[in-house]
C-alpha cells in the first residue's frame, strides 16, 4: 500500500471505517431478532444476514487495520459511541418488524449501489473483496424486495406501519450516500470511482421504481453535513451491548 | 507448473476436511486457491466460502498443521484471500458427488458467462435422496452462511442446498 499518497491513505482510511462501521451496526441492530422473529425461518434468515454484516465488517476493519497498522479489534470495539462513523439511518432501535424492513431495505439498496460502483475503484484489494461481498449481498437484497412486497401488498394496518417508517427514514436513508470529507482525494486517485451523488442519485431512482410500482412515495430530504459524527441515546445503548464481552477482559484474545 | 513438493502439499490438503462438512476436503470444496513452496516457506492461499464464516479460522488452523507436518520448509503461510472470489463453481465434480451422499444438494451451476445480477440465485434445487427436481426453496438462508433450506416433494424429505454464490 506503499502506492497511495497521504491524502489517498486517509481518505481510504475513512471510506473503509465508513462501510465497516455501517456493516457493523445493521448486523448488530438486526441480530437483536435472534429468537424473536416473527417467523422461524425469518429468524434463521436475519440471523444469517447479520452474521454477513459483521463477518463484512471484520475484513473491512482487517484491511483498515493492515492500511493502520493497528489492531482490528480496536476499531470495531475499542471506540467511544461518538467515534463510530455509520450513517443515521443506523442510529435508530430495531423497532417493530415493518420498521426493521423499511430501514433495512434502504440500507440493502443504498449499499447495494455504493458497492457497484466501489467494485470498479483503483484500490486493488478494495475492490476484490468488495466482488466478493457483493456476491452475499444478492440474498439480501432479493429477501428483503419480497418483504417489503408481501408487507405493502398486505394492506391494512401492516402497509401503514411499513409507509410510516419509510416516511420516517427517508431523510436518513439519503445520508447513507452523502458526501465524504476526503471525496476529492477519492476521486482523484479512482478510490472512489464516482461521486457519491451521483450514486445517491442512481439509488433513488431504482428504489423509487420500487416505491412507485408499490404505490409508496419515494424518499427524500437530507440531514446536512456531519451526519456520520452525531449518534444518539440509542446506539449508545447498542455499543454498551456490542462492546460488552470484549470491554470484560480489555486486551484478551478469543 | 506444480513442483513435487507442492504435489506433496496438495495430497496432504485433501485429507483436510471442511470443518462443517466433514465429507468433503478443503480441496474438492475449492478454497485452497494456490500452494507455492521454497527453501524457506510452504504458502498457500485460501479463499473463504462466504466472508463471515466462522469456520475459516479453524480451516487456516488445520491447513497450517497439516502442512508443518510435512515438514517441507521452516516457514508456514496460510493467508485469507479475496484476490478472486470463491464461488460455488470451485466445487470440484468429486465435492459434489461427496455433497451429495451426505445430504447436501450441491449449488446449481450458473448459466454461461452469467453477470452478477442474472446468476440464478432460485434456480432450483435436485433432492440428494431420491434425485426429483420437485422441490421446494423452504429458506434461502440456513443453519450456516453457505446453505438454503428444501423440501422435496416427491419424498417428502427436507434438505439442504450449498448456495449458489
Amino acid at each position: 500500500m506503499t502506492d497511495l499518497t497521504p491524502a489517498a491513505r486517509d481518505g481510504l482510511a475513512e471510506l473503509l471505517l465508513t462501510l465497516a462501521d455501517d456493516e457493523l451496526v445493521i448486523g448488530y441492530w438486526d441480530s437483536e431478532w435472534t429468537g424473536i422473529a416473527p417467523l422461524l425461518e425469518e429468524d434463521v434468515a436475519m440471523s444469517s444476514i447479520s452474521q454477513d454484516e459483521i463477518g463484512h465488517a471484520a475484513a473491512l476493519y482487517g484491511m483498515l487495520g493492515e492500511l493502520t497498522g493497528r489492531d482490528p479489534d480496536e476499531f470495531a470495539y475499542g471506540r467511544q459511541p461518538d467515534a463510530y462513523r455509520h450513517a443515521p439511518l443506523l442510529d435508530h432501535p430495531r423497532t417493530d418488524w415493518a420498521f426493521t424492513i423499511a430501514r433495512r431495505f434502504l440500507y440493502e439498496t443504498a449499499d447495494a449501489a455504493r458497492l457497484e460502483s466501489l467494485a470498479a475503484s483503483s484500490h486493488a484489494p478494495l475492490a476484490q473483496l468488495i466482488a466478493k461481498m457483493r456476491r452475499e449481498e444478492r440474498y439480501h437484497l432479493m429477501h428483503l424486495e419480497a418483504w417489503v412486497r408481501r408487507l405493502a401488498e398486505a394492506g391494512g394496518a401492516v402497509r401503514e406501519r411499513l409507509a410510516d417508517a419509510f416516511a420516517a427514514l427517508g431523510p436518513d436513508a439519503t445520508a447513507v450516500l452523502g458526501p465524504l470529507d476526503a471525496e476529492e482525494a477519492l476521486l482523484a486517485n479512482g478510490i472512489l470511482p464516482e461521486p457519491m451523488a451521483a450514486i445517491r442519485t442512481r439509488w433513488i431512482e431504482r428504489v423509487g421504481a420500487t416505491y412507485d410500482g408499490l404505490g409508496l412515495s419515494r424518499p427524500t430530504g437530507d440531514v446536512g453535513p456531519g451526519a456520520r459524527e452525531r449518534h444518539g441515546a440509542a446506539f449508545t445503548w447498542l455499543h454498551g451491548e456490542m462492546t460488552m464481552v470484549s470491554r470484560s477482559e480489555a486486551g484478551a484474545t478469543w | 507448473m506444480v513442483s513435487a513438493a507442492e504435489a506433496r502439499v496438495w495430497d496432504a490438503l485433501a485429507e483436510v476436511s471442511d470443518p462443517e462438512i466433514p465429507a468433503i476436503s478443503v480441496v474438492d470444496l475449492g478454497v485452497i486457491r494456490s500452494v507455492q513452496v521454497d527453501a524457506q516457506a510452504v504458502r498457500v492461499e485460501l479463499l473463504p466460502t462466504f466472508i463471515g464464516c466462522p469456520a475459516v479460522a479453524i480451516m487456516q488452523q488445520q491447513v497450517t498443521e497439516k502442512v508443518r507436518s510435512l515438514a517441507l520448509a521452516d516457514e508456514v503461510e496460510v493467508r485469507v484471500s479475496y484476490a478472486e472470489p470463491w464461488t460455488s463453481e470451485r466445487i470440484t465434480a468429486e465435492g459434489r458427488k461427496r455433497l451429495r451422499s451426505s445430504g447436501f444438494a450441491p449449488p446449481e451451476a450458473a448459466p454461461p458467462a452469467a453477470g452478477l445480477e442474472e446468476l440464478m440465485v432460485l434456480s432450483g434445487a435436485t433432492c440428494p435422496y431420491c434425485g426429483s427436481r420437485n422441490t421446494t426453496l423452504e429458506n434461502p438462508f440456513g443453519p450456516t452462511l453457505c446453505r438454503s433450506i428444501y423440501h422435496c416433494d416427491a419424498c417428502r424429505q427436507p434438505f439442504e442446498q450449498f448456495k449458489t454464490v
